[in-house]
């Protein structure tokens, strides 16, 4: 469904973050994305859904080459790509209801949308999706009174309102303490089994990676250094991707 | 860290070095500001000091009514050889004696009175006799008369010299006694007229100035503008044929949009209206035809006619209710007798949209003309890339456009300058311009991205630079040139200045921006104006509103004081009663001011607590 091609990515100051990079991802699979960081995790999922231009390279979704399509497409094929990030990105003044429905912006029609009014099945849907990562109670209230788990939690219930087939997300848990990890986690790992969505994760934590995915991609200096199964990364693994120093916690 | 740690003594030689230097510029500051405290110490001074000080706690805020009271006394001068008799002149109320019924001319006599109250001010006048009384005068013979506790004086006066008579003359007090309670003197009224003119003053100056500079910060912002690039083709292309279309636009636009205007006001339409008739009808027959296979290319062309049809409608529509509003205002403004004003209002607002429809229109035929020629062309070379036709095409427009870049400032400085041969000063800038731009769009590509963005956003930037320099006391000088003494020239010198201030202020804001909100909303698939909506404006709202609240804090200020470069306001009135010395009304007008910023700082703490 989504196959990585060739992709590279070079920064202005000549720094090389993706080194020729190729995988694909099945429907339905819980992709890791692990390595240093630097190792080239958040611009790989920039990449996907184009938020960064990639140098040279290829990324198919169903088909579409992504890397080519003019702006009009580009569009599109992102509303069926949803996206969560470390520090939540939410609009702090805006209320939490307003955050999430602004995941339907490149469905609706954009005049009303300028007005701040989306259709009832959508104010309905974004209801039912704040419930379901159990924050429906806090729909009314501003985002920057929520703590950094239910922003987190808000921000998947916008990425669900695009009825999205891939889900990214960049490093999801890594401002939230274990607990809360876990949660998100878990939440995720439950729209990947009961919604059949796509999920490609970039981790910190080996434990999480072991306990949640279905397969890891590690990445060191740009260069895939690993693509298999989460159980195959032993010590040895482990030293390739992150380093001859590297010692593993927990 | 740094290890250059000086010795004790190194640091000691060095402060005391630091301490020399600072005590040297200080004392030739001091020579240069010219400090003297000798002089305030001169008792001339001093009594001065005393004087203002006195008269600015003592504002003129009352005035009383005033009774007058006059109370006659006969008197003969000379005294007459023979026997005489004097009118009984009494009335009930104060009353006045002389010490002698007859005196000489020019000599002395005292006038005693009783009955009077403490705080009247008396005068002692002479009233020489006259057949008619209504031809009466008053020869003052006194200054103000102290009045007792018990309500008696007693003062001497000298008779004059030349009046003589054989009938009895008079000798007459006049108090001014105060009736009734105080009421608000007459520079109250004027400080309170005045004051309100202020404050609109300030208000009108905020909302247009805030309300302009949202778009110029747009313009401002880095991280916005860096995004904006074109092609080199296109951007000549535009360059070349922008002059073109604002022409155009702003003569058709005066032209159709003065029909309408002229139509309502005056009722009658130039002849020469006439000729446009068949030439509007042609272009609307070809805009409805859509048969053949020509169709297809005709499409764009189809819907460009219209929409410049459409935009010709809109002019004369335009035109039209300018005039209908001119018309309105004026017969509104002759009927609502107090609320003239708001006839008033609605005369000026639609002479100001007749006088801004060539404006308009020549906005519109430069969007227009850019989006019909500059969209296609940019999208053309970025598909077809540097071929022998596209060079020709861009080397053709870059030699037009480089006669426009050289021509118009040359256009400028001809007429700022009055040269006197405009064929050559316009003429030969534009030749050599355009030979520059040639040559060098042989050298670029044609697909080159050119930072359009950063252009307008240098442009802006050094203008808004320019602008925040210059005072606006100073500005209100141009502008009372321009509009005449008066409110008005301080309104624009205050926008003015309030845009050049906010679109700086609030561009700052927008390169603040987090975009992190940014990129979340982009990911969602929302396009470039959705994205500014829901991502971009929440996170800039509250520092706008803090940045418009504080420049209305300091408008208030100015437009106190705007008055004293003739920008009208308080300060006007302010600067004449200083220049003529009345400070008992200059102490009105300072409370007044006072009053007015201390309270809307007030207001406005209050506003900002509540919204951000």
């Amino acid at each position: 469904m989504l196959e990585v091609k060739n992709l590279v990515k070079v920064y202005d100051n000549r720094v090389l973050a993706l080194d020729d990079v190729s995988f694909s991802v099945q429907p339905g699979q819980f992709l890791a994305v692990i390595g240093l960081s630097g190792s080239g995790k958040s611009t790989l999922l920039r990449c996907i859904n184009r938020l960064i231009e990639p140098t040279s390279g290829q990324i198919i979704f169903n088909g579409t080459d992504i890397t080519a399509a003019p702006q009009e497409e580009l569009r599109r094929i992102r509303r069926r790509i949803g996206m969560i990030f470390q520090h939540f990105n939410l609009v702090l003044r805006s209320s939490v209801l307003t955050n999430t429905l602004s995941g339907r912006l490149g469905y609706v029609n954009p005049a009303w949308s300028l007005l701040n009014r989306f259709p009832k099945e959508d104010m309905q849907r974004a209801k039912e999706n704040l419930e379901r990562v159990g924050i429906g109670a806090k729909a009314h209230v501003r985002a920057d009174a929520l703590s950094g788990g239910q922003q987190q939690r808000v921000g998947i219930a916008r990425a669900l309102m695009q009825n999205p087939e891939i889900l990214l997300a960049d490093e999801p848990v890594a401002s939230l303490d274990p607990v809360l990890a876990h949660s998100i986690m878990n939440i995720l790992k439950t729209l990947n089994r009961e919604d059949n969505i796509t999920v490609i994760c970039s981790l910190h934590f080996l434990d999480l990676v072991q306990r949640y995915a279905d397969r890891a991609i590690a990445l060191n200096e740009g260069k895939v250094v690993f693509d298999g199964l989460p159980h195959e990364i032993d010590d040895e693994r482990f030293r390739e991707i992150y380093g001859r120093d590297a010692e593993r916690i927990g | 860290m740094n290890d250059n740690k000086l010795t004790p003594r190194g640091n000691f030689i060095r402060t005391f070095l630091l301490v020399i230097v600072i005590v040297v510029v200080f004392a030739y500051g001091f020579q240069v500001t010219k400090i003297n405290l000798e002089e305030p110490k001169e008792e001339r001074r001093q009594t001065q000091l005393t004087n203002v000080i006195r008269a600015l706690a003592h504002p003129d805020l009352t005035k009383y009514e005033t009774e007058r009271l006059a109370v006659n006394v006969p008197i003969m001068v000379p005294c007459p050889d023979t026997q005489f008799t004097l009118p009984d002149l009494s009335q009930p109320g104060p009353s006045v004696t002389l010490s002698a019924e007859c005196a000489e001319p020019g000599s002395e006599i005292t006038v005693t009175g009783t009955g009077f109250e403490q705080s009247d001010n008396a005068l002692i006048f002479f009233v020489p006799y006259k057949a008619d009384e209504s031809d009466e005068v008053q020869l003052p013979l006194s200054d103000d008369v102290e009045i007792d506790e018990q309500g008696n004086f007693s003062h001497v006066v000298e008779l004059k010299k030349d009046r003589t008579s054989e009938n009895p003359q008079k000798i007459r007090v006049v108090v001014n006694r105060r009736s009734g309670f105080p009421m608000p003197s007459q520079t109250v009224y004027d400080t309170i007229e005045k004051i309100i003119e202020t404050v609109f003053l300030a208000l009108i100056a905020t909302t247009f100035g805030t309300a302009l500079s949202i778009p110029v910060s747009f313009l401002a912002a880095r991280n916005l503008m860096i995004q904006v690039t074109n092609v080199f083709g296109s951007l000549v292309t535009v360059i070349a044929i922008a002059p073109i279309g604002w022409f155009l636009g702003s003569w058709l636009f005066g032209t159709i949009g003065g029909w309408g205007v002229n139509l309502i006001v005056g009722g009658e339409v130039p002849a020469t209206a006439g000729l446009w008739a068949p030439a509007l009808l042609l272009f609307s027959v070809q805009a409805m035809a859509s048969r053949g296979s020509w169709a297809k290319q005709l499409t764009m062309l189809r819907s460009y006619s219209v929409g410049v049809l459409g935009a010709l409608g809109v002019a004369l529509a335009w035109g039209l209710v300018a005039g209908l509003g001119q018309v309105i205002g004026l017969g509104l403004a002759n009927v609502l007798g107090p609320f003239a004003f708001l006839g008033n209002f609605l005369f000026v607002i639609s002479d100001a949209l007749a006088i801004f429809l060539p404006l308009v229109g020549g906005l519109a035929g430069l969007f227009a003309l850019v989006s019909l020629a500059g969209v296609p062309t940019e999208n053309m070379l970025l598909r077809t890339g540097e071929t022998i036709l596209s060079k020709a095409f861009v080397v053709l427009m870059s030699i037009l456009a480089g006669g426009v870049l050289l021509g118009l400032p040359a256009a400028l400085v001809t007429w700022l300058y009055q040269l006197s041969n405009p064929m050559t000063s316009i003429g030969w800038p534009a030749v050599i311009g355009g030979a520059l731009m040639g040559i060098l769009s042989l050298a670029v590509k044609v697909d080159r991205p050119m930072p359009t963005g950063m252009i307008a956003y240098y442009t802006t930037r050094t203008v808004l630079n320019v602008l925040r320099a210059i005072e606006p006391l100073i500005m209100a000088i141009v502008f009372v040139v321009w509009v005449g003494i008066g409110p008005f020239a301080g309104v624009m010198a205050l926008m003015l200045h309030t845009i050049a201030a906010l679109g700086k202020l609030y561009s700052e804001q927008v390169e603040n921006i987090m975009l992190g909100p940014i990129e979340a909303v982009t990911a969602t698939g929302a396009n470039r104006l959705q994205t500014i909506v829901y991502a971009v404006i929440p996170q800039i709202v509250p520092p706008y509103i803090a940045f418009t609240i504080y420049r209305w804090d300091i408008n208030v200020r100015m437009s106190t004081i705007i008055g004293f470069a003739g920008g009208g306001g308080i300060g006007f009135l302010l600067q004449q009663n200083l220049n003529l010395l009345k400070y008992r009304q200059a102490s009105v007008q300072m409370i007044a001011i006072a009053i007015v910023v201390s309270s809307l700082d007030f207001i406005s703490a209050k506003i900002r607590e509540r919204i951000i």
